[in-house]
Parts: structure tokens; sequence; C-alpha cells
């Protein structure tokens, strides 16, 4: 039977199992918005198409499973931009459809007209523009197996309405045929010896757990490999997760703002395990001075993210959860090393971790956003997805909430964008509907996607908001104040809406905190509420986020939160 | 630096040149040539790029290539044994020498007359990258009023692969 090509977009959409998708309408989506009116599938209007398109990251990320989000051309795709981008940083499965002009109006300067695929050739995975009808059952199809597999990442479609108002009987495709794509799963079986030999030699070793460990599921071989051999573990921010934050071998997160325990053990170890990480500069820091004495294993299953910026002892190929299971069972058949040197190591780390752990100045009459972090997580116990903004927000989430279990943080690592937290909340609440979801927001970034508080009114999506309000662009402001003498130059943003009469304005809870004492009480209440809500905590305005290492400097150049002050003692 | 000649099997298909020109630029990795048309399969075209880099360079260029959906397969051809050819048209000025002498300078090259006027010659030449360099700077010395270049062209010989 004929089918509109609408149709068959649509169809091919349910066929790859999309239960939601998030986005926005304009002319030449006409003819898909009106399949979309009588289809099975949920779809959810934002209210900006960057909301849409975090959204479907946020579901991704939640879910594990491609997001999918559809916008028109010219205005509707360039606003997808910034998602596209993001999600092609952080590996985000994500399938994107944007109308196009019809063909015969292509390159002419048509109404709304932008090259989609042009403008997002080098922020996707792959991308492609639909010229005849017959493809797209093949072109979806593979859309969704290249998004999905191998290193995941974002594809975009584009569909010119004339492709979407012809008639063709859909053909059927139930297999993906892509000659130049065909992703390595099984690591190099003598590599993987190899590798199995060096963490037995190894008497400081230290693993360095990527976004790789939970996009690949790899998290329970992660811990048996570092239980069983006795190795502490460090997480980059897109790692957190993927092994359990309450560990006693977990050295909390390393970097820029990592712990001084993770980062020293960095610099001392002799043998180096990255898993599913790709040496990023806020990781890295001082190139030559990233683990000088360690031999290197580095395994992802994207060869090019290895030797890219640090060179490579032993690389091994292959998806993370695949390798790990074979690395063990290779140890398995080795005789083990005597284990006093590790537990020596062991102890050398906990001793860093005491001399310098994570801390902050309480506060009794200042609410300090470590505080509220902290908070949440107690209240929570682990037990909810946590989204972020971009800033000094993100860091402390990063820093004070334990992440046990994979997909519970949800954030913008590679770009850093602004405005992702919100509308990814909203894409990981449809993911997980008995989840609490909370979005750890600045008031910078919270006002860069607000307007999707109207979507989460409107389909009663119960995300929970947190601003820590500093009245500044707070992580810029700090730069400002270690590197540029305090001169805070455009980042004071004093000037902003009543957050919690805004809520209200759209139709959600809102709520305005600024005594420590209410906070719990407060937290509790929203947590328990069904509602969507909004909490404005108004936090001690100069707070930093410590340690930092500089840009481009190593351990030892580390700023370091300043000791307690300590109380001065009575006079007997 | 070393120059590399980089030989792609990809998808004769819309969108693929730019994707692969467009990764050299956003990369900031230098294309010397790219020469691309069908090979015997006429779904799949052959391209051969000439790049210059360090050897970390060079094989990032190959990885980041492979990753792209349209690239089935990537060599760097320098790496084996291999052929390399380039076809050059270049017009030479006329005016101060004989064209005799011109023409005897291209024999020795094996270089075919293909465009003759009282104020220019120009020929066609083929052969390797030390070839063409030679014999361009033969023909400096009569002075080139306009080089084009095909671009190398290079296949790893039988049994290297
Ligand atoms: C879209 C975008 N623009 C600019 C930046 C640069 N930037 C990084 S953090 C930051 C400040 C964020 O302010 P806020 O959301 O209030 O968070 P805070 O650091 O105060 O917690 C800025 C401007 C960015 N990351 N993303
Ligand atoms: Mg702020």
């Amino acid at each position: 039977m004929e089918k509109f090509g609408a149709e068959i977009l649509v169809d091919a959409l349910i066929n790859e199992g999309v239960e939601v998708m998030f986005g926005y309408p304009g002319g030449v989506v006409l003819p898909i918005f009106d399949v979309l009116y009588d289809s099975p599938i949920k779809f959810i209007l934002t209210r900006h198409e960057q909301g849409a398109a975090h959204a479907a990251e946020g579901f991704a990320r939640a879910t594990g499973k491609v997001g999918v989000c559809l916008a028109t051309s010219g205005p509707g795709a360039t606003n997808l931009v910034t998602g596209l981008a993001d999600a092609h940083m952080d590996s985000v499965p994500i399938v994107a459809i944007t109308g196009q002009v019809p063909t015969g109006l292509i390159g002419g300067d048509a109404f709304q007209e932008a090259d989609a695929v042009g403008i997002t050739r080098s922020i996707t995975k792959h991308n492609y523009l639909i010229k005849d009808i017959r493809d797209i059952p093949r072109v979806v199809k593979e859309a969704f197996y290249i998004a999905g597999t191998g290193r995941p990442g974002p594809v975009l479609i584009d569909v010119p309405k004339d492709v979407s108002t012809a008639r063709a009987k859909p053909e059927k495709v139930d297999r993906v045929e892509l000659r130049g794509y065909r992703p390595v799963l099984e690591g190099n079986k003598k590599q993987i010896r190899r590798a199995a030999e060096a963490i037995l030699q190894s008497n400081r070793p230290v693993i360095y757990g990527g976004g790789g460990i939970i996009i690949s599921g790899g998290s329970a071989e992660l811990r048996r490999l570092s239980e069983s051999h006795k190795i502490p573990v460090t997480l980059t921010l897109m790692g957190l997760g993927g092994f359990p934050g309450t560990h006693p071998y977990f050295m909390g997160m390393l970097g820029m703002h990592g712990t001084w325990a993770a980062n020293r053990a960095i610099k001392d170890c002799d043998l180096l395990i990255a898993i599913g990480a790709r040496f990023d500069d806020r990781v890295t820091g001082k190139l030559d001075e990233f683990a000088p004495h360690a031999k290197i294993i580095h395994i992802d299953i994207d060869p090019s993210s290895i030797a890219k910026n640090v060179p490579v002892d032993l690389p091994i190929v292959g998806d993370v959860k695949t390798v790990l299971g074979q690395l063990l069972k290779e140890l398995e058949g080795l005789s083990q090393p005597n284990p006093k040197p590790r537990e020596k190591w062991l102890a050398e780390i906990s001793g860093w971790e005491k001399e310098h752990p994570l801390r902050y100045e309480k506060s009794k009459k200042l609410i300090k956003p470590q505080y509220v972090i902290e908070k949440i997580y107690e209240l929570t116990k682990g037990d909810a997805v946590i989204t972020t903004e971009v800033g000094q927000n993100q860091m402390w989430t990063a820093q004070y909430y334990k992440f046990d279990r994979p997909r519970t943080l949800i954030t913008s690592g590679g770009l850093g964008t602004m405005g992702f937290g919100f509308p990814a909340a909203i894409g990981a609440q449809l993911g997980k509907s008995d989840s609490l979801v909370v979005d750890i927001a600045g008031d910078g970034s919270i006002q860069m996607n607000i307007q999707e508080l109207a979507t989460a009114v409107q389909y009663r999506i119960p995300v929970k908001i947190a601003i820590l309000n500093n009245r500044y662009l707070g992580m810029v402001r700090q730069w400002q104040e270690l590197f540029y003498n305090k001169r805070y130059s455009n980042t004071c943003i004093k000037c902003q809406p009543n957050f919690k009469k805004l809520a209200e304005a759209y139709g959600a809870k809102g709520y305005t905190v600024t005594d420590p004492a209410e906070v719990v009480p407060v937290l509790k209440e929203a947590f328990g509420n069904d509602q969507p809500c909004l909490m404005d905590f108004q936090v001690d305005p100069e707070e930093n986020v410590l340690p930092i290492i500089p840009p481009g400097k190593g351990v030892y150049d580390t700023i370091l939160a300043p000791p307690p002050k300590r109380k001065k003692k009575s006079s007997r | 630096m070393k120059k590399h000649a980089i030989s792609l099997l990809v998808e004769n298909q819309f969108g693929a040149l730019s994707r692969i020109s467009g990764l050299f630029s956003a990369r900031g990795y230098n294309i010397e040539s790219l020469s691309v048309a069908p090979s015997s399969d006429p779904t799949v075209s052959r391209m051969t790029i000439v790049t210059s880099g360090d050897d970390r360079v060079v094989e990032q260029i190959g990885k980041q290539l492979n990753k792209l959906i349209d690239v089935i397969k990537v060599w760097n051809v320098s790496d084996y044994d291999s052929i390399g050819r380039e076809l050059i048209l270049v017009r030479v000025f006329a005016g101060d020498h004989s064209q005799d002498e011109i023409i005897r300078a291209g024999q020795a090259f094996g270089a075919k007359v293909v465009d003759v006027s009282e104020k220019s010659l120009a020929f066609e030449m083929m052969g390797d990258s030390q070839e063409v360099e030679n014999f361009l700077n033969l023909l400096k010395t009569f002075g080139i009023k306009e080089l084009i270049r095909s671009g190398t062209l290079a296949m790893i010989k039988e049994g290297n692969k």
C-alpha cells in the first residue's frame, strides 16, 4: 500500500521503538506533525528547539536508549545545533529530524532554508539529507544504528517537505549494511594478556575511568577489577556513578576540581589504567606532569581517542564492558602477586585523603552551596537522577553528591553547555518516570532555558530545580577573582527575576530560601510534591570551588581549601 | 615535515567529499593535494590525499578518517612500497628561447606538447613527484606561465598490503 513520506517516517520511528519525542513544529514539518497527531508516540512540545535537543539527550543519558527530537527547517534546525554539539562531545545517542525546504528549492535561499547537513557536519556522528522517499526506511534504520552503537553520538536526518508529501510503497528494511562502519567490541587477546601482566606487576596502580564505563554498562566489571586487585579508582565528571562514590577505593573525581588524593595518586602511580576516558585537558592539566611515572593502558572503543593527547603504552580498542570481562578472565588464570605493596599504596592514598579532604567552611547565617548539595544527597540517599547546569553548581555537585550508580548524574561535560540541565531533567524524567529528578542549577544557567517551565507544567513532569543562587556567573567570577585581580567584568547578575514568582507565573511551585535552617524542610516539601518545583537557594555569593588546579598547571600548583579555623579554646 | 599520501575508499555519495575535507579543516590538518574519482565499483570512490605532519598527527588523521561512516578503508600509502604519479599541464613562455630548445627539454622528461603558439608552449607531463619536481625546475629557466597539477595518485604495489 502506498503511503506518504511522513507516514513512512513515523512508522520507521515506531519500528525503532520510539515512544517519546521532543520538538517544535513549523512550516515544512507540518506533514510530519499531521501524522504524529494520531500516532502512539508521545510528543513533548518544548518551548524552544534547544530544549528539545537537550531533553532528547536527557532521555538518552538516563535510559541508554536513543533520544529523538524534531524541528522545522532554518531557525528550527539552527536552534538544535547546541544540543547536537553537546551530544557529540559527550557521546550521547540522539536522532534529530529536521524539516527542509522542498528539494526543488534547495540552494535558492528559500524561506527558512538553512543547510542543516552542512551546518551540523562536524557536530554529528553522521547526517543525512533524504532526497528520495524510498530511502526513508533505510536511513532511519541506519541513523538509529549509528547513533546507538560503537561510540554513540547524534545523527541528524534532514527531510525536505516534498519527500514528506510524496507517496510510495514503503520498503521493508530489517538489516543495516554499512561497509564503512563496524565498531570493534572485543579487545585484542595479546594486548589483554599484556595488560593483565602489567596489572600484576604494578605496585601503585590507578584506574582512571570515564563516561565509557557508563555507556558500555561496565560498572560491575570495573568494580570487580578494582576490588579483586585492590586498585584505587578515580573518575572523570562523565564517569561519576560508574564506580560507587561511597566505595573505600574511590578517591573522588580527578582533574581541575578533583580531589587532592586523586590527583596526587595520578602523579605517583606506576600504572594508569584509563578506561573509556579521553585525556581531556580539564582532566590532565599540564600534560607532561600527568601520570609522569606511569605505564599507561588505555581501553576505549574509539581508536581516535587513544594516543590523541598522551602517548599510550598499551592501547586496547574495544567496548569497555567486553574488554574488562576479557581482562578479568585473563587475570583469573594468572598467579596473584604479593598484596603488601598494594596495601601500602592504598594507605598512602588514605593519607592524602586525610591531609586534604574536600571541605568548606560551614555557616549558620549563610546558606553554603555545598551544604545544599549534601542535604540533597542525604535526603535522596543517592536514589535520584541528578542533572546539573554548568559552572560552580556543576562542580560542587560532582564533589559533594556521592553517585553510587550509573546514569544517576546527567551533566554536560565536554561542551559545558549552560542551560542544559533543566531540559535534560525533563527528558530524564520521561525516561525514568518513577525516579526523583533534580536539576542542580545556577542562577545564570537556569535563565538560558527557563521557558521549559511551561513544558514541565503542561505535561505534569515533576522535576525539581534547586538553584544555587549566588547572583553571579559564579565560575567565571571565580576565575576573575583568582586570575584577573578580582575585576568582575560582566559576571554580576544581581538583576534577576524573583524566581519563586516566576515559577508560580508558569504554574509551577516556587520557593525562596535564605535561611540555612530552611534548606532541609523546603527540600523535603519539594521532593514530596508531585508538581514541578523550583527552589531558589540564595547562597553565599563569593564561595569558590576548591580545590582548583589552575589551567595548564600541575598537581603541586593546586589551590586548596583553607584548613578549618580553630575555635578559640575557652580558658579553664 | 614528511609528506604522506593517504589512499581512501569512500562511498560515492553526496556529502562524502565535504565530510572529508571538512574534517581536515576542522581539526587543523593540511591538505597538499586531493584527487577523487569513481573506482572500478561505481558506488565507491577512490581518493588520494597528500598531507604532511609528524607521525602522531598522521596517525590521528588516519583514525579520524576511519571514523567517518562514508569512509570504507584507509591506507597510509607512504608506509608501503608504492607507485605515485602526478599529471601536470604546464605552459611556458617561448619568447626568449627557441621553441626547439624547449621541446628538447620536454622530450628529456617524456612530456608531450599539447598546445603551441607564438608566445608560449604547453606540455602534458606525468611522473612521480621527484620527476615532476625536476621537470618544473628545468622549465623555470624558460619561465612558467601557467601550471595545473592533478595532485598525486598513489597505488600500493601488489603483495604489499
Ligand atoms: C552557553 C554558555 N555560555 C557561556 C559559558 C561560560 N560559562 C561557564 S560557567 C559560567 C557561569 C555560570 O553561571 P551560573 O549558571 O550562575 O552558575 P554558577 O557558576 O554561579 O554556579 C559561564 C558564563 C558556558 N559554559 N555556556
Ligand atoms: Mg551563579
